[in-house]
């Protein structure tokens, strides 16, 4: 063995320290943000749950239920993707119907928006969507839904909005428009089975010669609903439904809006004209509601990039921003399901009693 | 018999084949469960397909390693050192096989489908359940730690052995000119 000159030897050790010391802090940084823009998944999460997180619930649109039913396709999709639920054919989903929010209790009617989940299929033909009331997002990308979520949070000492951040907030972002105005014109109707819910986001259909077509859909309701609901109750929306499925399915169309090649796919701050060519594919028929802790909605994140063969995300920011967040929620609530399996999905049950 | 010097070919392309490979897996995962950035999509499918081929990969390697005889260390090693050393390379082994496993198990118990480069989908082997996902969901971040841990050291003990102590350890996975 070669005998090594004493004075190198501090030199090697450098060298040793350099390179694994170096390596160390670089996985570190990584792990600690190196390289990530403002605002991270966990950033985003962190300011959805609050300060008080509602251990073992989803940390946005908090407050919902499990549903059952089956899509029935009348094929009329076909021609243009290839996935297994638009054959002329009946799919199984599980969904789920919520309100947006933190707030696993928080009253059915004071929520601004509403929302219904979907999951069809299974392997690669699986299907997600999360759909909500609004046809647009106020803004087009994560920095700036970071933003409004902050503008239009209570401030932390008042308790109250501040309505002088949310303005300042609507001002420097002109794009707002379109979802403000959609604001002004809604009226929120007296049943989850009679309100529009929208995809928001555009997506591509395939078809069998890789022809790619952006579309936006939409669950149309068939029904109207304008009945007084009982305001002091907090369950008001979940009772309504809940009662109505047992008496008859509820139905929804499932719209798809075609986009053109003058419409921009990839930003969901923008309404596409009326005339744009809309295809039924078919009826989403919901069959059976359940509390959470009854159904199986509970242990699904409703992704919407988890997408069947026949469709891909488009580059829109907010789409793509969207996968990274629900993972990072979706791992927070399980952890809490693992580490306390007494935490019940859904606290529904006891509200009633307590009516 | 004796033993050889240095560990065989095919034990030495496994070996710094699948230390590219790891790397960039944990650099990859660290960085994209935190992007909210359209690049999340794609990164996300590599690091499953790839992260397949990791689990195929460290299966070989340990057939590879269990069939062929494995370079003597130096006699210069005092024997409980030499017993680290090979602990050490069992435990590198059990976390090679956790983080690949953890994730598909993981991906099974969120009931998403684990596809390959878009080219086969593999079977779910576990239920879709939410406290099974936060199981394995964190074990394949501590894991990932542990991993990371184990390497850094392994890393500064075969530096040593190769620059300060010169005994010819370093050398058995490098390989040696003839
Ligand atoms: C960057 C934008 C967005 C972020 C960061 C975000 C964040 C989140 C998070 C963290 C969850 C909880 C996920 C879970 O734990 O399973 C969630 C749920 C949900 N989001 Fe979003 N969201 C965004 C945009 C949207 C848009 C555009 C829509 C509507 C089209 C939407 C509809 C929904 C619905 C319906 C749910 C509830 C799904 C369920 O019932 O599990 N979100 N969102
Ligand atoms: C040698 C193989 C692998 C290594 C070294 C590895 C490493 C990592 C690391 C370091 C993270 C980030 C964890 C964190 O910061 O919390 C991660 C996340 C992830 N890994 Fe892996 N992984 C491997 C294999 C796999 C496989 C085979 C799959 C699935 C088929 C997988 C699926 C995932 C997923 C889905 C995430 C993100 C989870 C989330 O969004 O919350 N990984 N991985
Ligand atoms: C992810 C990274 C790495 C892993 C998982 C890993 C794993 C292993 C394992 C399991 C062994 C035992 C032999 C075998 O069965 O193949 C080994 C041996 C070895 N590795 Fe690594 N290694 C990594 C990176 C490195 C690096 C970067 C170096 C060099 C600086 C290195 C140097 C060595 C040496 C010299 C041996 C032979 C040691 C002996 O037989 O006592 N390894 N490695």
């Amino acid at each position: 063995m070669l005998k090594q000159k004493p004075s190198a030897l501090p030199l090697r050790y450098a060298v040793i320290i350099g390179a694994v010391g170096g390596l160390g802090a670089l996985l570190f940084a990584v792990a600690g943000g190196l390289g990530q823009s403002s605002v991270t998944a966990q950033d985003f999460v962190n300011l959805q749950e609050g300060n008080n997180p509602h251990l073992g619930f989803r940390r946005a649109h908090a407050k919902g239920f499990c549903i059952a039913g089956e899509f029935v396709s009348n094929g009329s999709l076909q021609p243009y993707s290839i996935a297994p639920q638009f054959a002329a054919t009946s799919t199984p989903f599980v969904g789920r119907i919520s309100i947006a929010g933190n707030n696993p209790t928080a009253p059915d009617l004071n929520a601004p928006v509403r929302s219904l989940a979907l999951s069809f299929g299974a392997g690669s033909s699986r299907w997600l969507t999360a759909m909500n009331t609004p046809p647009v997002m106020a803004v087009g990308t994560p920095e700036a839904f970071y933003q409004q979520i902050q503008a239009l949070s209570p401030d932390p000492e008042t308790g109250e909005r501040n309505p002088e951040r949310i303005q300042a907030f609507f001002a420097t972002h002109p794009e707002t428009q379109t979802f403000r105005n959609w604001q002004a014109g809604y009226t929120p109707t007296a049943s989850f089975a009679s309100e529009i819910y929208h995809s928001i986001n555009a997506f591509y259909l395939i078809n069998e010669n890789g022809d790619r077509q952006a579309v936006r859909w939409a669950a149309m309701p068939t029904i109207s609903s304008n009945e007084e609901l009982d305001s002091e109750n907090v369950n008001a929306l979940q009772n309504e439904f809940f009662a109505r499925v047992e008496a008859q399915p509820v139905a929804f169309d499932l719209t798809f809006t075609f986009a053109n090649d003058s419409d921009d796919e990839t930003n969901p701050t923008v309404l596409w004209p009326e005339d744009r060519q809309q295809v039924v594919a078919g009826q989403i028929v919901v069959h059976q509601a359940m509390p959470e802790n009854e159904g199986n909605c509970n242990e699904i994140n409703f992704d919407p990039l988890v997408l069947p063969k026949g469709m891909a995300a488009t580059a829109d920011p907010i789409l793509r921003a969207r996968s990274a967040a629900y993972a990072e929620s979706y791992r927070r609530r399980a952890r809490e399901h693992f580490l306390n399996s007494s935490l019940q999905p859904s606290p529904q049950k006891e509200s009633e009693n307590s009516q | 018999m004796s033993q050889p010097t240095t560990y065989n070919l095919s034990a030495r392309v496994m070996h710094w084949g699948m230390a590219f490979l790891l790397f960039s897996m944990l650099f990859a995962g660290l960085a994209m469960v935190q992007s909210l950035q359209p690049w999340h999509l794609t990164l996300l499918g590599l690091h499953k397909s790839f992260g397949v081929i990791a689990l195929i990969a460290v299966m070989v390697r340990l057939i590879i390693r269990l069939r062929t005889a494995t370079p003597a260390m130096p006699d210069s090693i005092p024997a409980l050192q030499k017993r680290i050393a090979h602990a050490s390379h069992w435990l590198l082994y059990a976390a090679m096989f956790a983080m690949p496993l953890s994730g598909y198990f993981m991906q099974n118990a969120a009931g998403r489908p684990v596809a390959v480069f878009d080219l086969f989908t593999l079977p779910a082997v576990m239920p879709v359940s939410l406290p099974l996902y936060g199981f394995f969901r964190e074990v394949h971040a501590l894991v990932a730690w542990a991993l990371i841990a184990l390497v850094l050291v392994h890393i500064a003990a075969a530096l040593h052995h190769g620059l300060v102590k010169r005994d010819g350890v370093l050398q058995s996975m490098t390989g040696r000119k003839k």
